[in-house]
């Protein structure tokens, strides 16, 4: 489809404005992560039109949402054909249930108000909202490996500075390196301050979960630092070993910390999107501006608020029934990441993660993560993500998402046996 | 004379007196799913955090982003529902009618929501299921946007990305094109625009005396001009905001008026960002896309040899309108102003100067920083193009606009000069000499109606007052009705 344009710019005669492009847009070397791995996988698939590939990569979910929340979010859509039920523009930062909801559910013992809650259509755009909140003149750290969406958009508002190709890191980004020599923690000792610090835990990709004591140590880094900490909780509903769900589970957090989270991988709402983000009102700039002022006026200029009918479902979620329902199937997630674990395991593979997260972080000592995965797809068609697209710390592993029917996982687990 | 439901619960903010307000908030048992159906929005942006009293308080070492500072007030719709939920509280009997923030009032047409609720029931079936959908959106739907809306316009389904509404997709525009362009908007203009510039680091300094940000072209559309700007006194910038029909004055730009745009744009190289979300409201011939307008009359040789060799219907609209994005949204036309669904065209011959196709870059923020429109909404979406969903639009689009003719009369009967109303949900009102926030404020107390003041959409809405036709029957007539009463 690009093929006219190209042509006609290679013989001279192309038309282009004069706009300039968009030189953080350069610094992105690469397309988006799962967008590169979806493409490998159906060019897989036009190579091997009868393999039934099996989708351990991008991490979807794969199974129906519970009943009495698709009947919500069902019944508020009839009712919007209705005179009592119509509804237009919503509040930007959500409904006020809803917002309730979530404070009293997630955050019943740690002090967080209902106004301090923004509901969104989903962490990714949060994180951008977040980075236009902050703007392009603050530094920032992440770990490595990490969900590439905060190093991206980081790039993409101008703060990462240029990328040093031959490490694969920006100039700019801190890398709190996290691997099983230092337990999946990063060394605070010797990382320098920045403003901002993104943390995730239990970690995308590495599955590992921060315990009390290690984030402890972080939100005291922060506060010695002046620093903001954007806590990336997406995957708190996946904890078993009693690890902290929430950064507001440490004293002193409401002062340093954002948190992000949401309904996708908790619910089943990839499709639907919703999240949220909690700015607490504790939290200020140096000049002692209250950064929820900021964080709403966003809100308010560049969003329009989640779909009233998502959050009709997210409201169902947190019901009684509603969040028994949504722990079943997080729990057969649970199920498939521990048939993953095991397989990986007697297969004399290295293997972490996948206790506290739907993701298995699988050891490949001396080979490059792209050419394992691969492997991997060409030999038993099956996708994985290489862990070098999480970040330089993420070369030599491959992570295997938990997400699937439980056929698909069980056969999956054949073949890796069959393969290795 | 009985007022319309809405108008009744939206006057009773105070929790105590509404019936309507669940008192089933905290249990969450099966009774929360009527307690949602019957719980009203509270359409006011809170004010959040309480100034901070003289106390230690932590603070960090992150210095506050500069641009955020240099905006001057709240977005301009919060603060009119902030007004409007003050005057409610200070007359709690007052019936308050909303013509102030263009809202849509009327249900969403039954064909529509029951392809909804068959999504959201099938997300809980095996076949059914979807989970993570196409950043771009879904093909059926992109597919159909193009060819209801962009039938014979060279512009095809890879052009189109659904979004979760216009605001969103100017932002994320925005983003694309970074801190360093210039970019000019029509003054008035929906704030947006420039609350979105400003926030990206495009603009200078808040000039209090002109009212207008630095380093933005503001293009003045009047009524001595028809609502189209001069062309010869605008200075070139990267961008040009316009948005036909025109939120707030209603104004729907001609063919000819657009053609002198695009020439316009062909001249500077600048690119267009086109904002057609009231386009279905037009009335009569002019353009409802960027997209019909035919590029520059100047020719190169060698392409139309090229042309002529391809049999590809789309090179033959080579030549027109690359300089241009289009912007639209469901919002106006199918009641989806809380479902959220919009879409962006990109065509694929639209370069920055390098050669480098915006509609990649667009593709990398979307794939980045969105994750996709609501699969839900999505499917009501496609529903509102079929045959029978998009007949039921236009029926609702016409009870509105039987509204806006109605608003329209009443101000012309009263003597006023009135603009707009008719290819826009939006009459622009002349109050000559007066303060458009002081005219706000007199409506407001002494008829009770909510109206939006022409200054917040730029300094050359002074004097102005923008009238929105969105409400239930009975409450427009009603707000005719003291309009009559107050300035007979």
């Amino acid at each position: 489809m690009v093929q006219p344009s190209l042509t006609v710019r290679k013989e001279g005669v192309g038309r282009c404005t004069k706009v300039h492009r968009n030189f953080n847009l350069e610094k992105l070397r690469n397309g988006y992560l799962f967008t590169e791995i979806a493409r490998r996988e159906l060019q897989h698939l036009e190579k091997y039109p009868n393999a039934k590939v099996i989708s351990l990569g991008i991490g979807d979910t794969t199974q129906p949402i519970p009943d009495n929340i698709s009947m919500s979010m069902a019944n508020y859509a009839r009712a919007l054909a209705t005179a009592e039920g119509y509804r237009g523009y919503g509040a930007e930062q959500g409904n006020k249930e809803l917002r309730k909801a979530i404070a009293e559910t997630h955050y019943k013992d740690v002090l967080v108000k209902e106004s301090e809650v923004f509901v969104s259509d989903g962490s990714q755009c949060d994180i951008a909202r977040l980075l236009l909140v902050l703007g392009s003149n603050v530094t920032v750290a992440a770990q490595d490996p990490s969900f590439p969406a905060y190093i991206d958009s980081s790039v993409i508002v101008g703060q990462a500075g240029d990328l040093e190709d031959e490490v694969g890191k920006y100039c700019n980004i801190e890398y709190l390196e996290c691997g099983p020599g230092n337990n999946f923690f990063p060394d605070l000792k010797g990382t320098s301050r920045t403003d901002i610090i993104f943390f995730c835990s239990p970690n995308n990709p590495t599955g590992h979960a921060a315990t009390q004591n290690q984030l402890e140590q972080l939100v005291e880094f922060a506060r010695n630092n002046g620093s903001i900490i954007i806590f990336d909780s997406a995957y708190a509903a996946y904890v078993t070993d009693g690890c902290p769900r929430s950064i507001y589970e440490i004293p002193g957090a409401r002062e340093v910390a954002i948190e992000i989270s949401s309904f996708s991988k908790f619910s089943g709402f990839t499709g639907v999107r919703l999240g949220w983000t909690v700015v607490p009102e504790e939290l200020l700039f140096s000049s002692g501006f209250p950064v929820i002022n900021d964080f709403n006026r966003i809100i308010c200029t560049c969003f329009n608020g989640a779909s009233n009918i998502a959050q009709a479902g997210g409201l169902a979620c947190l019901s009684s029934e509603g969040l028994e329902a949504v722990h079943s199937v997080v729990d057969y997630y649970k199920e498939n990441t521990k048939i993953l674990i095991d397989t990986l395991a007697s297969l004399g593979i290295k293997v972490y993660g996948g206790i506290n997260a739907p993701y298995v972080w699988a050891h490949f000592p001396g080979r490059k993560s792209w050419d394992v995965f691969a492997e991997i797809l060409e030999k038993t068609h099956i996708t994985t993500v290489p862990g070098s697209g999480f970040g330089p710390g993420g070369e030599e592993y491959i992570r295997i998402s938990g997400f699937g029917h439980r056929e698909s996982i069980l056969e999956a687990s054949r073949r890796l046996e069959a393969l290795f | 004379m009985s007022l319309a439901p809405q108008s009744i619960s939206t006057s009773m903010i105070s929790s105590s007196s509404s019936a309507f307000l669940s008192p089933s908030n905290l249990n969450f048992n099966s009774r929360r799913q009527n307690a949602w159906v019957q719980a009203k929005r509270i359409s006011v942006c809170k004010c959040v955090a309480a100034p901070q009293e003289e106390k230690i308080a932590y603070k960090t070492k992150v210095s506050r982003n500069g641009n955020l500072g240099k905006l001057q007030a709240g977005y301009l719709f919060p603060e009119i529902a902030r007004r409007k939920a003050a005057h409610m509280l200070k007359y709690p009997d007052a019936e308050v009618i909303s013509l102030g923030i263009g809202d849509t009032t009327e249900p969403i047409p039954e064909v529509i929501t029951s392809a909804l609720a068959k999504r959201s029931y099938a997300l809980s079936t095996q076949e059914g299921y979807s989970g993570y959908g196409a950043e771009q959106g879904e093909k059926p739907l992109r597919a159909a946007i193009a060819s209801t809306f962009y039938k014979d316009l060279g512009i095809e389904e890879g052009d189109i990305f659904v979004s979760d509404g216009a605001k969103c997709d100017i932002s994320r525009l925005q983003i694309v094109f970074g801190s360093n362009v210039t970019m000019a908007v029509q003054d008035p203009s929906y704030p947006a625009y420039v609350d979105s510039s400003v926030i990206m680091g495009q603009t200078g300094e808040f000039q209090k005396d002109a009212e207008k940000y630095g380093k933005i072209e503001y293009m003045r559309c009047t009524a001595e001009n028809g609502f189209f700007p001069d062309l010869s006194t605008v200075a070139r910038t990267d961008i040009i905001f316009f948005c036909s029909p025109n939120n707030p004055t209603g104004a729907a730009a001609t063919r000819e008026q657009l053609t002198r745009l695009v020439q316009f744009a062909k001249d500077n190289g600048s690119i267009i960002v086109y904002d057609s979300a009231y386009a279905l409201y037009i009335s009569d011939d002019n353009p409802r896309s960027i997209f019909e307008i035919p590029g520059a009359k100047e020719v190169i040789p060698e392409l139309i040899i090229y042309l002529f060799c391809c049999s590809c219907t789309r090179l033959m609209f080579f030549l027109l309108s690359f300089v241009a994005i289009e912007t639209s949204s469901f919002s106006k036309y199918a009641g989806f102003t809380g479902v959220r669904l919009g879409w962006t065209v990109i065509p694929k011959e639209l370069l920055f100067s390098d050669g480098f196709p915006v509609a990649k870059d667009f593709n990398r923020i979307v794939c980045t920083c969105f994750n996709g429109a609501s699969n839900i909404s999505q499917a009501g979406g496609l529903a509102c193009l079929s045959p029978e969903g998009f007949k039921a639009v236009h029926e609702v689009i016409g009870f509105y606009k039987e509204n806006t003719d109605i608003i329209v009369e009443t101000f012309n009967s009263l003597g006023f000069k009135v603009y707009g109303g008719k290819n826009a949900p939006y009459v622009w009102v002349q109050f000559p000499g007066r303060s458009s926030w002081d005219v706000f404020s007199e409506i407001l107390k002494k008829t009770h109606v909510v109206t939006t003041p022409g200054s917040g959409f730029g300094p050359g809405g002074e004097g102005f007052i923008r009238v929105s036709a969105f409400g239930h029957r009975g409450n427009v007539l009603e707000a005719c009705k003291r309009f009559k009463h107050l300035y007979k």
